[in-house]
């Protein structure tokens, strides 16, 4: 089950930041990640995909595979939001689209990083959540 | 007394001062956004709503007779701090923003029309831009920005060739500039404008804190600025204009407290200041607004600017010592504003990093987007602005908690 995948990939994300105490030491590990996300195709960093916050830029790509299940891949100009959205990348990406629409995303929370998901869109990574809930959902209304 | 004492005598009257952040003794270094309050200002706003909150300008109640005497003290506080003509000219706003679109909506639609020109600084804050572009969008106005120099100082030929080419109605400038810091010529911009035969606009948001502002000396048509930067509560700032001016003005909101009398067949208005301020106001943040002015004329200005501008250059040679850092506005006159750029980081990451060493700054384009893109910094700036109880001591620890943040990113 796709809700399932999602949840054991939250918990997985919940445990290896429990690792860290110290604020600093988050956020030295999401650097770590950010550096590790792998490169967005260039061509699809473009404005087409340009999720724009009112601080970092977000890029966002979204492919439909043939079994209903979604694949993401997303990139920023800032490497902490880059940690971020891999980290979103990492629990959603894979999954069937009626999941992503449905899933309850509560790690950024568990793990201290919510602020991250300001409403305002300070970074962009509000917005790349709401799209792409909304891809999934879309594609599951289409398949169903 | 010296100078560098001031922060001494003074952060015992700002509470929050003494909090931590993620475990880190807070150092708040986002005072051009807003600054904190001191215990004053806090007290006022307790006491009123304690002991004599009412109505202002209708009860014929004790109450608010208290409330609205004490209101009424603000407006004059605030002439007085400005060197107003006299006191009906100052006309209470929920800010420096409310005020401009005041400017925009009332006098603005009434003057404007198909194709006149409206000119503003390349340094406004959106403020200062984004009401004149809905007012030339509405009129088929043009708004056309004057240029500014690479180090951040307003560049005045171009301001003198855009008032003999474009001949505008209005002009728009900031007195000091949020991202830079740059304190404008603003007597010689408007002395130039009204030579040209235009109606100026100040923008003294970031200048009421900082500096002894003069509506005489500056020979402005208009001046705005907010208390919340000045120490006091959010929701509270003014408008200046020129009487005549105002007398001429439509109102702009309509409702209670702006009438003179209201029938169905018609309705007649109040005088000013009353005719721009329709309904209830923010009574407790107008008290502490006042409150707040005293409390900064209780230190003095003067004393304020130099220990700030004394900050300004400690903090700028202390940050030259950072490989690959470029502080973004070098202008001679500045007030407590150091904005930045490190090569190959984005200021997103440095503020949040800053963050959790209990630093506050803030990063991003400030509500200067155009400036930005014109200065050719597509992600911003990081700003550190100070205030009078800002120590060196914090300047230092924000440089060493940027180089740790630094070293994390490479």
């Amino acid at each position: 089950m796709s809700a399932d995948l999602i949840a054991s990939r939250q918990s997985e994300v919940i445990e290896e930041f429990s690792l860290f105490d110290d604020w600093m030491d988050k956020y030295e590990h999401l650097i770590e990640l950010g550096k590790d996300v792998p490169e967005i195709d260039s061509g699809k960093k473009t404005d087409e995909h340009l999720i724009k916050g009112c601080q970092s830029r977000v890029w966002l790509a979204a492919d439909e595979q043939h079994d209903g299940t979604v694949t993401f891949t997303a990139d920023s100009d800032a490497i902490i939001t880059k940690g971020l959205v891999g980290l979103m990348v990492r629990v959603l990406s894979g999954a069937e689209a009626q999941a992503i629409a449905d899933a309850d995303l509560q790690f950024l929370d568990t793990i201290g990083l919510h602020q991250h998901l300001s409403p305002t869109g300070s970074n962009g990574l509000a917005s790349m959540v709401k799209q792409m809930k909304l891809y999934a959902a879309a594609l599951a209304a289409r398949r169903s | 007394m010296t100078h560098s004492s001031l922060p001494e005598r003074i952060r015992r009257d700002f509470p929050i001062l003494s909090r931590t952040v993620h475990g880190k003794p807070l150092v708040y270094l986002d005072n051009a956004a807003s600054a904190q309050k001191p215990l004053a200002v806090i007290e006022a706003q307790r006491e009123y709503l304690s002991n004599y909150h009412a109505n202002i300008h209708r009860g014929a109640h004790h109450l608010a007779q208290l409330a609205t005497e004490a209101y009424e003290s603000t407006r004059q506080k605030i002439a007085n701090h400005i060197g107003a003509y006299t006191t009906d000219e100052v006309i209470f706003t929920a800010g420096s923003t409310d005020a401009i679109n005041l400017v925009a909506q009332s006098w603005g639609r009434t003057n404007i029309a198909e194709g006149d020109t409206i000119l503003v600084t390349q340094m406004e804050h959106h403020a200062n831009i984004v009401p004149w572009q809905m007012l030339c969008e509405e009129k088929r106005a043009r708004l056309i920005p004057i240029a500014v120099h690479p180090d951040g100082t307003l560049d005045l030929d171009d301001l003198d060739q855009a008032l003999r080419q474009h001949e505008p109605k209005l002009v728009g400038v900031v007195h000091a500039s949020n991202t830079l810091g740059t304190i404008n010529p603003v007597e010689a911009v408007c002395r130039a404008a009204k030579a040209a035969g235009a109606i100026t606009v100040v923008d003294g948001s970031q200048a009421l804190p900082h500096l002894a502002i003069n509506m005489q000396t500056i020979g402005c048509d208009f001046y705005v600025a907010t208390g919340h930067k000045a120490y006091g509560p959010t929701g509270v700032g003014f408008l200046w204009g020129r009487k005549a001016l105002l007398n001429a003005m439509p109102p702009w909101r309509g409702g209670g407290e702006m009438i003179h009398s209201v029938s169905f067949e018609g309705t007649t208005y109040n005088e000013i200041p009353h005719k721009f301020e329709a309904g209830t106001p923010h009574i407790s943040g107008g008290i502490a607004f006042g409150v707040a002015l005293d409390w900064m004329n209780g230190i003095g200005l003067e004393s304020i600017h130099h220990h700030e501008t004394e900050l300004v250059h400690h903090a700028q040679s202390a940050l030259e010592t950072i490989p690959n850092l470029k502080v973004i506005g070098t202008a001679n006159q500045k007030v407590g504003v150091v904005s930045m750029v490190v090569d190959g980081h984005h200021p997103y990451d440095l503020g949040t990093l800053l963050d959790g060493q209990g630093i506050a700054v803030r990063t991003g384009h400030h509500c200067t987007e155009p400036l930005m893109a014109h200065m050719g910094l597509s992600s911003g700036t990081l700003r550190m602005s100070f205030a009078a109880y800002t120590t060196r001591e914090e300047i230092d620890r924000a440089v060493i908690a940027l180089e740790r943040a630094i070293n994390m990113l490479n």
